[in-house]
């Protein structure tokens, strides 16, 4: 029988994290990703030329609605975060290490932009691999903070985020200037994606270093509708549409961690089994889905989930 | 939709003394402007009074590529100069064009087969201007036919059903709209279709209106490709959104600066 093969005509950008030394920077390795000319995995049909890639967080202040299971790894780190990042490089093998800066939201500590462009200085110095960057998410302090980090790390060819539909414009002239790439958020929205992406590229900011985050549900909180989302956006991506043609990070750990059925505990729910193997079974679970929707870097949590998740990434592209 | 740039043709006065004078800056500005715009291709036509076709179709198709690699439609009546033309072609080029009578389909038809080019096949043969519809078909199947033979991949093949202008020939806007929505079914994989767009206003006191509507009435029906003048920015405008009206392309609010982008 004939196999029918679907003929694509359009490529993913390829983006590449992190300097090296005769890049200007000072890690000594980088990721790319992208380049896709298929969907996900059909390798008969194309090509995936880098495989998806898994970055650790660290939080700059201790997280303090963790759960017990997600604590228990980094017990003797989460204080430090610079420590922390250096665990998750060094004894989990993480090939990025992605720092959320909470704790510079008003509501949730405050610290100011000199205090973050202090700790990302110091992640820099302390870790090799390349490092993501995102504030807290309140954007008029975002705008502040994330300038002076982006400053901070200039050259070093990190990846920022997240630039919004209404607030982009600071975030895009940072990157610029310091030669960084950036995240532009959409909430699970197709046409707000693709409004972001022309909004930062009219901005002079090209294409080919802006990464989609569609943002996603966890397993049985919207999974599969940020799956069909990103279906569409790496289909229309396929046929030739630049605006959406940028590779996609997905947010696995903070999603699948939300999840009442990943954080409650045994004693709350002896009749779940294990409150440990649950949630790293719930972010790993999500992270499978959202590589086959077309996820090029996972921001996960449990080193469990992500070591499990590694070995499936090596099955998948396994041709 | 393909959208082919006409402006390149000998018959505008500027273009004409361009090539006779062999000034390579006009018709580069040209193709800038119409790529910038967003032509997907350039017709390349040294226009009817040439004297010596092949020579200026050489020298326009250089002076192209040196500022653009989209690629060209090489338009002429004289085999022999869309020959020139496409041994010069850096892109997989179109021949524009054919029409259904044997003598033109012989040369042609292997002449797109050799170099790998689609075809233009005009649905008129010697008796003229099609008056309706089924007359069209009739010049279509003809045309399939042969290419089918000669193993040309069908997917390859633009028909044109003649656009006539609506001043004069009123009837046939309806029979032309319709055999673009027939002639897709007349193999699978289907013949894709292309019109001359301008001629349909032509004499008329409303042009660029008439081009809009008519270019928004034929996407609807299924056009592949038109050759139109891209720096018409209305008319664009109403391609674009006909596109997206039916799904061809994801919605944002920025739609028609996204799609300039593509």
């Amino acid at each position: 029988m004939e196999q029918m093969k679907e003929k694509w005509s359009g490529k993913v950008d390829e983006i590449t994290i992190g300097a090296l030394e005769k890049d200007g920077g000072t890690r000594t390795s980088s990721v790319t990703v992208g380049g896709e000319t298929v969907l996900p995995y059909l390798f008969k049909e194309g090509g995936m030329p880098n495989a998806p890639v898994i970055a650790m967080e660290v939080i700059d202040t201790e997280p303090v609605d963790w759960p017990a299971a997600l604590k228990e790894p980094f017990a003797d780190v989460l204080k430090d975060p610079v420590k922390w990042a250096v665990k998750c490089e060094r004894v989990y093998k993480a090939a990025l290490v992605c720092v959320k800066l909470a704790g510079t939201h008003p509501d949730f500590g405050n610290k100011t932009a000199d205090e973050a462009a202090k700790l990302v200085k110091d992640i820099l110095e302390a870790v090799k691999v390349p490092l993501i960057i995102l504030g807290s998410g309140n954007e008029e302090k975002d705008n502040v903070i994330l300038a002076k980090v982006s400053e901070a790390a200039k050259g070093e060819k990190c990846l920022i985020g997240d630039a919004t539909e209404k607030n982009y414009k600071t975030l895009t002239a940072s990157c610029l200037a310091d030669g960084h790439n950036i995240i532009a958020e959409s909430p699970i929205d197709i046409n707000i994606a693709k409004q972001t992406n022309i909004l930062i590229s009219e901005m002079g900011f090209p294409h080919e270093r802006v990464v989609i985050n569609p943002t996603i549900g966890a397993l049985g909180y919207g999974m599969e509708y940020a799956y069909s989302i990103m279906e569409r956006a790496r289909s229309a991506a396929l046929i030739g549409d630049k605006m959406l043609s940028m590779p996609f990070i997905c947010f696995v750990g903070q999603e699948a961690w939300r999840a009442k059925e990943a954080k409650g505990s045994s004693e709350e729910h002896p009749e779940w089994g294990s409150g440990t193997s649950r949630g790293i079974l719930w972010e790993t679970q999500t992270a499978v889905c959202m590589l086959q929707a077309g996820a090029d870097i996972l921001i996960m949590r449990h080193p469990k989930a992500a070591e499990e998740t590694q070995k499936y990434i090596g099955r998948l592209m396994q041709k | 939709m393909l959208v082919i740039g006409e402006l390149i043709n000998g018959m505008y006065k500027a273009v004409g003394e361009a090539i006779a004078g062999r000034d390579k800056k006009v018709i580069q500005k040209i193709a800038k402007d119409e790529v910038s715009a967003g032509a997907g291709m350039l017709d390349v036509n040294t226009g009817p009074y040439e004297k010596n076709p092949k020579d200026a179709m050489k020298w326009l198709v250089e002076a192209i590529q040196e500022v653009t690699d989209v690629p060209l439609a090489f338009d002429s009546t004289k085999p022999y100069a869309i020959e020139a033309g496409l041994k010069l072609a850096k892109k997989k080029a179109m021949i524009n064009s054919t029409n259904s009578e044997d003598e033109k389909l012989d040369i042609l038809v292997p002449m797109a087969k050799k170099y790998h080019a689609s075809l233009i096949g005009l649905t008129m043969g010697k008796s003229g201007v099609p008056r309706d519809k089924n007359q069209r078909l009739e010049h279509a199947v003809k045309i399939v036919t042969k290419c089918q033979e000669a193993g040309l991949d069908i997917s390859d093949l633009y028909l044109d059903p003649i656009v006539l202008p609506l001043n004069v020939a009123q009837a046939q806007g309806a029979q032309v709209l319709e055999s673009i929505r027939e002639f897709k079914f007349l193999c699978d994989p289907s013949p894709k279709t292309v019109v001359g767009l301008s001629n349909v206003s032509q004499g008329t006191r409303e042009r660029p209106l008439i081009n809009r509507i008519f270019l928004v009435m034929a996407i609807t029906n299924g056009l592949s490709a038109a050759i139109m003048d891209p720096l018409d920015r209305g008319l664009m405008d109403a391609a674009i959104t006909a596109e997206l009206a039916l799904n061809k392309n994801i919605y944002c609010d920025s739609f028609l600066s996204a799609y300039r982008k593509k």
